[in-house]
């Protein structure tokens, strides 16, 4: 089984969403995510200030195996991404909730947050997957 | 579900992640796919290729029948146990299949086929075959395991049967040697030093738990075409196929235009490709820019499309993307790829990229 932190919440696309208390969100890929690509070789990061809606496809991480989007969980403004990424992508496979974050984000209504899974809610996504 | 290998338990025990491939359920990776290819560059690896198809043609025809069948010339094979490396085509000159031929012995041969097309393969070796003396026998009883790095040959020569060891440790690169039951053949698909064994599937799983013991670290199929793309070596289905000529897939080394009266399946067609306006160069890339060449990616000059990636990813020896691809003769050097709509550049180089541990091109 693998880990999905309870503080986060998650996508049915297997982001993670960090509450960062100041307004901002962390975006990331689960372990589930990370495991299942295998080792990723090249991730493109958005650039900062990109306005992002719900759900579009704002980053790309490619493993040996093939490339994958990954989709800003909220509507908001890309504040920072993690530009570790560009030496060391595989940072996600190594650390995926920790250094292998992939960009910070304002959302434009922090109370969606409450509208996406919660860990238990995700565990069952990834075993109704498998 | 796919057909199962003799070694699948093996593969469930080790963790391997299991895909689908040519109607088979084989090992991608048993955790981490550039560790496994680097283990085959620089020491010993193995991979389960039983899904492969060991196919034995015999008989007093045998020769003639496959001097007629391949479009390069069974003819070269006058010393025991030599591998010779050829297409299959069709009489519009595409590629049925890309097969190792080795020499066993007078009118004994063996081929190996890949293993989505072996049915295919088989079917059309019957049809070429009628009215000629020869026996053609899938050896769907034998596993393989190919054994591949630098210290690859060490690690299994302990593991021989003892009557086959003195003589296997002997052949050189591209030959074979063989007793009753095994095959050993110094050929594969990395482009490092190895063996590919044959053997009967009920001796397999001994075979592998003891290569495990030597330390001779389990490889998918991903580290498999990672491999295969650094040294060169094309993937039937990606780079080349029935409705491609081997002329269009930088397989031209492997026609053999002399004799000139001898007539082979293709022969016509390939004669006439080879001043064909279409045609196309088969080349090596290595992307400069940012990202990773995948297959059907657009190659760009001059402004526009002029070829197409055929098989492309992550160099793990050289640390950067490699692909090869489908171009207009004279394209230049300096070109880029359309990834997810924006040029990257990248540069025209000559495969292989790796050979034997050694990085062959300018990065």
């Amino acid at each position: 089984m693998s880990d999905a932190p309870a503080e986060l919440r998650y996508t049915k696309s297997h982001e993670w969403i960090r509450d960062n208390g100041d307004g901002t969100v962390t975006v990331g890929i689960t372990d589930h995510a990370q495991e299942a690509l295998g080792d990723i070789v090249f991730v493109e990061i958005p650039d900062q200030g990109r306005e992002v809606d719900a759900d579009e496809a704002c980053a790309v991480v490619e493993s040996v195996k093939a490339a994958s989007d990954i989709y800003s969980p909220l509507a908001g403004e890309v504040i920072e991404s993690n530009a570790l990424l560009n030496d060391s992508p595989d940072a996600i496979n190594n650390s995926p909730y920790d250094e292998g974050w992939i960009f910070r984000l304002a959302p434009n209504d922090m109370t969606a947050l409450a509208g996406l899974l919660d860990a238990a809610a995700y565990q069952q996504v990834v075993e109704e997957e498998a | 579900m796919g057909l199962r290998p003799p070694l699948f338990s093996e593969h469930e025990r080790l963790g391997a992640r299991i895909v689908p491939f040519g109607g088979w359920d084989m090992p991608l990776h048993y955790g981490s796919q550039i560790e496994e290819h680097h283990a085959v560059r620089r020491a010993a690896g193995m991979f389960d290729v039983s899904h492969m198809r060991p196919v034995d043609i015999e008989g007093p025809d045998a020769l003639p029948f496959l001097r007629h069948l391949l479009a390069n010339d069974a003819a070269k094979l006058t010393a025991p146990g030599k591998a010779l490396y050829a297409c299959m085509l069709n009489p519009q000159g595409g590629v049925v299949d890309d097969l190792i031929l080795y020499f066993c012995g007078p009118e004994r041969y063996r081929a190996v086929v890949n293993a989505g097309t072996a049915e295919k393969d088989i079917a059309w070796m019957h049809a070429q075959a009628e009215g000629r003396q020869v026996d053609i026998r899938s050896r769907d009883d034998l596993a393989m395991i190919a054994v591949q790095g630098p210290d690859a040959r060490a690690r299994v020569e302990p593991l021989l049967p003892d009557g086959l060891r003195a003589s296997a440790m002997q052949v050189g690169p591209f030959f074979a040697a063989e007793d009753a039951h095994w095959f050993v053949g110094r050929t594969g698909y990395t482009g490092e030093d190895g063996f590919e064994i044959m053997l009967p599937s009920a001796d397999v799983a001994a075979l592998w738990r003891a290569l495990v013991a030597a330390d001779v670290r389990p490889c998918g199929l991903g580290a498999r075409d990672t491999l295969r793309l650094e040294a060169g070596m094309n993937l039937y289905g990606q780079d080349m196929d029935e409705t491609v000529s081997p002329l269009d897939a930088g397989l031209g080394w492997t026609i053999a235009w002399q004799p000139q009266e001898r007539d082979f399946i293709g022969r016509d067609a390939l004669n006439a490709r080879r001043d064909h306006p279409d045609r196309r160069d088969f080349v090596g890339l290595l992307l400069t820019g940012r990202g990773v060449l995948r297959p059907h990616q657009s190659v760009l000059a001059g402004g526009r499309v002029v070829g197409e990636v055929t098989s492309g990813g992550f160099s793990p020896t050289l640390e950067r993307s490699i692909a090869f691809a489908r171009v207009e003769p004279g394209t230049a050097a300096d070109c880029a790829v359309d990834i997810r709509g924006k040029p990257v550049s990248a540069r025209i180089v000559k495969p292989p990229f790796v050979r034997h541990g050694r990085i062959l091109i300018a990065l």
